[in-house]
């Protein structure tokens, strides 16, 4: 199966169309859904409530629901007196520079085993399948050990280069682009265009879905990336917001009603996007996750 | 895998210089032939961060398991294979890597079978399709740390949510029967939507007639399910296990947020990856540190490997 052609379908299937009648089987089936979703959603709707109470009531006994007393204390809070700003903007400038450097840097490596010559090359690739199997949490004690050599211990270079060199998306762009026909890039080569040129007008815009969907999985693996930040910072200026809320924010005596707003602040923009994007972040992750087969 | 791939796409490559149509024979090929040479700068920028960041902390964690490294790697002395011995020797080497392997064994079949289900549900529910997809993917955007703050709330014994909705009074996160548990609830419902956006789009590559043959032939619905679209999605399922197989093994975030960065009741619920960090960052024994993540490195290789020649296997039986 070619990566290419999965697409996820989506978007309001039975627009413009006659509604669908509501069968027994459509209706405990929907009924099921409702159920499940249900069950998915109450951690989160737990989460937003939590931190529209106020600390005292956040940590009564037996728990309720909804806030008795609604009130944006805890909100209020952590822009106050944390440094979640800061976390912040760190989370997105580590990963807007990781989801950069990687789109670039793994599009030409996939094009360059795809489609071009050199010595070493099977070899080479084979090297790149074999970095598949490591990560930060399999030798994370001698990259960081690595790292600190380099003196990038709390800094942003530390935690952004190691994220950068991701061999799965260069081998997810490298199957993506042997799909593409040769005879569209040799009829360019006729005309005397160079190898640079016809990457970058003729295969990057024929590869725009990869190429999001690459991206979209890398933001988000690295919005959420909790272990190798961890590692690398003990700065809490410095911190992305995974490792400031767990370990500034539960180190002394936790604020319930705080820490979930923290937690909502790490995780709604994610899933605000996920509303307004879904069709592109649904294929993008199926799209990524399938390519391993 | 590889190879074999990249030398067959040299083959068409070849062909097709051959086919171009004569007239301007010469300088066309000409040029073809120079734009296919100089391949290695579009690959060199990867490579550079690629050595950097992986090969060599490799190379690096193999010199550094044969000394005794401490935190700075300065003034380290070679110690042959004393720090592998010792690994051997050493309970909680065996005790953290039983608690990876019990958290996988936990985790995988859970998460493909809810996985495999709800893809069914989203897939077959007419109305608001939109919807389950949100409600089921959602946590997945969550950061880990955040999702595993939230259960270790929820199970939290008397202010949480888990035993007041059961009625129920379980010590979850204080009782060794119960810790590990936790940490797989908690990554059911944190990671179960990856695998089901994964099972949803191998759905919709399974064609209709399928079905509508079945149907004719008065299959129901558990027949169709059984017969169809089981063996239709085998390839995605086994992804989905090696997938998860492969990070369950790694898992680290949701057990140290949940225990408070310590090993869990009765040291219950310290994993491998847990492990190495407090004897590289706690203990500073770098080199013991590096010695046992190289062994975990080989079993991860091993599992990857062992998928590979598995799908090699079938590859050719199916031929």
């Amino acid at each position: 199966m070619t990566a290419t052609q999965i697409r996820v379908k989506t978007g309001p299937v039975g627009a413009g169309k006659v509604r669908k009648p509501w069968t027994a089987g459509q209706i405990v089936l929907t009924v099921v859904g409702v159920a499940v979703s249900a069950v998915w959603v109450a951690p989160l709707a737990w989460a937003l409530f939590t931190s529209l109470k106020s600390e005292t009531e956040a940590v009564e006994v037996p728990p309720h629901w909804l806030p008795k007393v609604w009130t944006a204390q805890a909100w209020k809070a952590i822009f106050e007196t944390g440094n979640i700003t800061n976390w912040f903007v760190n989370s997105l400038v580590v990963s807007v520079c990781v989801t950069v450097v990687v789109l670039l840097v793994s599009a030409l490596a996939g094009y360059g085993f795809a489609r071009t010559e050199f010595r070493g090359k099977g070899a080479l690739m084979g090297l790149v399948m074999a970095g598949l199997m490591v990560s930060p949490a399999v030798l994370g004690v001698p990259l960081f050990s690595t790292v600190q050599s380099m003196g990038m211990v709390d800094t942003y270079w530390g935690m952004i280069l190691p994220q950068c060199a991701p061999a799965a998306m260069v081998y997810i762009l490298y199957k993506f682009f042997q799909g593409i026909p040769r005879e569209l890039e040799e009829a360019a080569f006729i005309d005397g265009a160079g190898r640079w040129r016809v990457f970058f007008t003729i295969i990057v815009p024929l590869s725009r879905p990869s190429l999001s969907a690459v991206g979209i999985f890398t933001f988000i693996a690295s919005w959420n990336n909790f272990l190798w930040p961890y590692m690398v910072t003990n700065n809490p200026d410095l911190m992305t917001m995974p490792n400031g809320i767990a370990t500034v924010m539960n180190s002394y005596g936790i604020q319930w009603a705080q820490l979930m707003a923290g937690g909502l602040m790490a995780g709604l923009p994610l899933i605000i996007v996920f509303v307004f994007f879904q069709r592109q972040i649904v294929s993008g992750v199926a799209h990524t996750g399938l390519a391993g087969q | 895998m590889t190879t074999t791939n990249a030398e067959a796409a040299l083959a068409p490559a070849s062909k097709s210089i051959r086919s171009i149509s004569s007239g301007d024979t010469e300088s066309a090929r000409a040029r073809v032939g120079r734009a296919l040479q100089h391949g290695g700068w579009f690959v060199a920028p990867f490579l550079v961060l690629f050595a950097l960041f992986v090969i060599w902390p490799v190379l690096r964690g193999v010199y550094l398991s044969f000394t005794d490294a401490n935190v700075s790697g300065v003034g380290a002395n070679f110690v042959g294979w004393d720090n592998y011995r010792e690994a051997f020797d050493d309970p909680l080497v065996w005790d953290s890597l039983g608690h990876s392997a019990y958290f996988t064994l936990l985790v995988v079949p859970c998460i493909t079978v809810l996985a495999f289900l709800m893809a069914m549900l989203a897939h077959h529910i007419e109305r608001a399709k939109w919807l389950w997809r949100l409600c089921f993917f959602a946590p997945f955007l969550l950061p880990s740390t955040v999702a595993s703050n939230l259960w270790q709330w929820l199970f939290n014994p008397g202010t949480g949510m888990v035993n007041h909705v059961l009625g129920i009074d379980t010590p979850w996160l204080t009782d060794k029967s119960t810790a590990m548990l936790a940490v797989v609830i908690t990554t059911l419902w944190w990671t179960v939507g990856f695998s089901f956006l994964l099972y949803l789009a191998a759905l919709q590559t399974i064609p209709d007639h399928l079905y509508e043959a079945a149907k004719l032939d008065g299959a129901n619905a558990w027949h169709r399910m059984v017969h169809i679209t089981v063996p239709m999605l085998r390839n995605i399922t086994g992804l989905v296990i090696a997938l998860q197989i492969l990070a369950s093994l790694q898992v680290f975030d949701q057990a140290v947020v949940i225990y408070d960065f310590g090993p869990g009741p009765e040291e219950s619920t310290r994993t491998f990856v847990q492990y190495t960090l407090e004897e590289g960052f706690t203990s500073y024994r770098v080199g013991y540190a590096s010695a046992i993540s190289i062994i975990f490195f080989v079993i991860i290789a091993a599992v990857a490997l062992g998928r590979m020649w598995l799908l090699r296997k079938r590859e050719e039986g199916v031929r």
